[in-house]
C-alpha cells in the first residue's frame, strides 16, 4: 500500500469515522444537557422563539455601527474567508465528486481556474487572519493552542490542493496524498476544537436571539 | 546457440538493410528521448551487436505480454526485436516441448553463462512451498533462482512479473510475488504494463545490448525514458481536466467533444506510462484516445484501488458501516454525557 493508497483508504476512512463520531457526541449531549430555566419574565410583546432565533442570527452577521470601524476588516475577511472555502470545497469537480461518494448527491462544479483563483485569495485571507491574531495584543493574548491548531489545518488542505493542481514539489501521487491526509487531519480535529463553531454558531447565535427576545431586547 | 554474426550482418542475410536497422535504432532513441549523440550511439551500436541470448520464463500471467510483442500491427518493428535477440527460451514461441526444451533452457545457461538475460513474465506463487505453478515437475520459485543464478540482468516485462498484478490481487490465493521480491542481488529492470508497450520492451533491450548497462530507472525500477511521466501529463485531453470540463458518462455530449474522462475513472494522474506519445499498435491510438479513461495498469496493486469506473477523488474505503457506526456510538457517548451531567446536577440540586 503506497501512501496514496492509504490516504484514499484507511486515513479518510478512519478521519470520516472520527468526525461523525465527534460532531454526534458534542452535539447530542450538548443538546440533551439540562436547560437553565430563564427566570425572567417572558415580555409584553415578545415574538415566538423561532424569530428571535432567526434574528439573532440574521443580527449578528453585520456589525454595528459603534463598531463597525474595528471590527470591519475582521468581518469582511471572515466573509471572504468562509466564502473562499465553500466555493473551494463544493464548487471544484474532484470535490463534487468525493461528496457524490459520500451522500450520492452531485452538482454542477465551476471552471477549475476560478476555483484556483478562489483558492488563492482564501489562502491570503487566512494569512491576514493569523497575522492579526498574532500583532493584535488582545486578541494575541486570549489566543490558545485550540486557535493556532485550528487555523493550520485549515489552511493546509488550500495549500496541499493549489500544490497538487500546480504540480509542485513533489511527484503528483504523493501531493494528492498529502492534500487528503491534511484533510483527514482537519475532519479529525474538527469536532474537538473550534472548527465545530461551524455547527455551534447556530445554535449560540440563536439562543443569544431567543433569550434576547424573550426579554424584550429588539436586536 | 552462440552466433558470432553481429545483428547487421543476421539481418542483411534477411534482406533487412543496415540502413533500416539505423532507422529503428534512431527510432527507439527517439521514443527513449536519449541525447542525438546516444540516439546514434544506440542505432550504431545495434548493427555492430551480438545478438543478447535471453531466457524467458512465463510463470502465473495471461501471454498477453507476449502477445503485445508478438502481434502488433507493425511486425517489422516488434519483429525486429527477435532479431535482437536470440531467445532461447520461450514456453510460448518455441518448437520444442518436454525435456527437450528444459534441455534447451539448461544449454543456454551452461553456453552463456553470466551474459544471458533473464525476461520473466508472470508472477511468482510462493505461498505453501510455491506448488501453484509448476513446470516439468519443478516449481516457478525454483526455476527463478536457477534460471537466474548465472544470468547477467533479469528484465520483469508486464505488471506480473514487475508488482504481482492481477494473481497478486486480493485476495492473492497463491502468494504471488513480483520477480524483484525473490531476486535482489541481480541487475533487475521492470517494464510494466497489462500488458507493455512493445517499444518500450524492445527499447530497453536495445539499449542493454548496445550500452551494456541498465537505463535510467525510477524508484519503481522502471526506464524512466518510458516511464518518467504520467498519462495525464501528457494527454491530449489535459486542456478540457484544467478548465473543469468532464464527460459524465461515456456517450453524453462531453464524452462526443472529447473532454476529460476523469469522473468515469480515469487513472491517469497517477499512472507512469508512455501510452499517450508512443500510443498503440504502431502509434495508431492509445485507451484515452478511444474513449476511456486509464486504468492505472503499469502501477503496483492497480487491479485494487477501488474500482476502474471510480473517480480518483473518491475514498476507496468501506465508509457507509464504519461512519455509521461511528455516529451511532457518538451518539450514544453523548446520551451517556448528557445524562452522567443530570444525574451530577439533580445530586447538587439535592444539596448531596
Ligand atoms: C476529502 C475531501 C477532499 C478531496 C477528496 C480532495 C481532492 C482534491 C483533488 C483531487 C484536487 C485536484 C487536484 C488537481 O487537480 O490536481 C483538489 C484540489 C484542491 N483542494 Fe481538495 N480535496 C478535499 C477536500 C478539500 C478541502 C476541505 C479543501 C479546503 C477547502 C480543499 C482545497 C483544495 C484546493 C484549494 C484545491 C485546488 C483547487 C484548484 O486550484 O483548482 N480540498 N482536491
Ligand atoms: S483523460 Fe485522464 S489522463 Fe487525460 S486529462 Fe483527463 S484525467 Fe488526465
Ligand atoms: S492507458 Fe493506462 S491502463 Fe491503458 S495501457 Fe496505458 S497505462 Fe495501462
Amino acid at each position: 500500500m503506497d501512501l496514496l493508497d492509504f490516504a484514499r483508504g484507511p486515513a479518510l476512512t478512519t478521519a470520516l469515522s472520527v468526525f461523525a463520531f465527534g460532531v454526534a457526541w458534542r452535539l447530542v449531549s450538548l443538546w440533551l444537557l439540562p436547560w437553565a430555566r430563564d427566570p425572567s419574565a417572558r415580555r409584553e410583546g415578545a415574538r415566538p422563539a423561532w424569530i428571535g432565533a432567526v434574528r439573532g442570527f440574521a443580527r449578528h452577521l453585520w456589525p454595528r455601527k459603534p463598531f463597525a470601524r474595528a471590527a470591519m476588516v475582521t468581518t469582511v475577511n471572515g466573509y471572504v474567508m468562509h466564502f473562499g472555502l465553500a466555493i473551494v470545497f463544493f464548487g471544484l469537480a474532484q470535490h463534487i465528486l468525493f461528496l457524490r461518494g459520500l451522500f450520492g448527491l452531485a452538482w454542477p462544479n465551476l471552471p477549475s481556474g476560478l476555483i484556483s483563483g478562489v483558492a488563492v485569495v482564501t489562502l491570503g485571507s487566512l494569512a491576514l487572519a493569523l497575522a492579526r491574531r498574532l500583532t493584535d495584543p488582545v486578541l494575541r493574548l486570549i489566543s490558545t493552542f485550540n486557535d493556532y491548531f485550528s487555523w493550520l489545518v485549515t489552511f493546509l488542505p488550500i495549500a496541499t490542493g493549489l500544490l497538487a493542481v500546480s504540480h509542485l514539489g513533489a511527484p503528483y501521487p504523493t501531493l494528492l496524498a498529502v492534500h487528503l491526509l491534511s484533510v483527514s487531519l482537519l475532519l479529525i480535529w474538527f469536532p474537538f476544537g473550534k472548527l465545530m463553531h461551524s455547527f455551534l454558531i447556530f445554535v449560540t447565535r440563536g439562543e443569544t436571539g431567543i433569550t434576547y427576545n424573550r426579554r424584550g431586547v429588539v436586536l | 546457440m552462440t552466433d558470432e554474426r553481429t545483428i547487421g550482418e543476421l539481418l542483411a542475410q534477411r534482406g533487412i538493410s543496415r540502413r533500416a536497422l539505423l532507422k529503428y535504432g534512431a527510432y527507439l532513441g527517439a521514443l527513449m528521448a536519449l541525447p542525438p549523440w546516444q540516439a546514434r550511439a544506440l542505432a550504431e551500436g545495434l548493427a555492430n551487436a551480438r545478438r543478447q541470448s535471453v531466457i524467458w520464463l512465463s510463470f502465473q500471467e495471461c501471454t498477453g505480454c507476449t502477445e503485445s510483442l508478438t502481434r502488433s500491427f507493425t511486425p517489422t518493428i516488434e519483429h525486429l526485436i527477435f532479431d535482437l535477440i536470440s531467445l532461447d527460451y520461450h514456453e510460448t514461441l518455441q518448437a520444442a516441448s518436454g525435456f527437450a526444451a528444459e534441455a534447451a533452457r539448461l544449454s543456454a545457461m551452461r553456453a552463456n553463462a553470466g551474459k544471458y538475460v533473464v525476461v520473466v513474465d508472470g508472477s511468482v506463487p510462493i505461498k505453501d512451498g510455491g506448488v501453484y505453478a509448476t513446470i516439468a515437475g519443478k516449481t516457478n520459485l525454483e526455476i527463478l533462482r536457477e534460471t537466474t543464478a548465472q544470468a547477467l540482468a533479469v528484465i520483469s516485462v508486464g505488471t506480473c512479473a514487475s508488482f504481482g498484478g492481477i494473481p497478486h490481487a486480493d485476495p492473492n490465493p497463491t502468494g504471488a510475488v513480483p520477480v524483484s521480491e525473490i531476486i535482489t542481488d541481480k541487475p533487475l529492470i521492470n517494464i510494466s504494463g497489462c500488458p507493455p508497450i512493445p517499444e518500450a520492451m524492445a527499447g530497453t533491450i536495445a539499449y542493454l545490448i548496445t550500452f551494456g548497462k541498465l537505463p535510467d530507472l525510477d524508484e519503481l525500477k522502471r526506464p524512466k525514458s518510458f516511464f518518467g511521466e504520467t498519462i495525464h501529463d501528457r494527454c491530449y485531453r489535459r486542456p478540457f481536466y484544467d478548465k473543469g470540463l468532464f464527460a459524465k458518462s461515456f456517450d453524453d455530449e462531453g464524452a462526443r467533444r472529447g473532454w476529460c474522462l476523469y469522473e468515469l475513472g480515469c487513472k491517469g494522474p497517477v499512472t507512469y506510462n508512455a501510452c499517450p506519445t508512443v500510443k498503440w499498435n504502431g502509434g495508431v491510438s492509445f485507451p484515452i484516445q478511444s474513449g476511456h479513461g486509464c486504468l492505472g495498469c503499469s502501477e503496483p496493486n492497480f487491479w485494487d484501488k477501488g474500482g476502474f469506473y471510480h473517480p480518483l477523488s473518491t475514498s476507496t474505503g468501506s465508509l457507509g458501516k464504519s461512519v455509521g457506526a461511528a455516529a451511532a456510538i457518538g451518539i450514544g457517548t453523548g446520551v451517556a454525557a448528557a445524562m452522567v451531567a443530570r444525574h451530577r446536577r439533580n445530586k447538587a440540586s439535592r444539596g448531596e
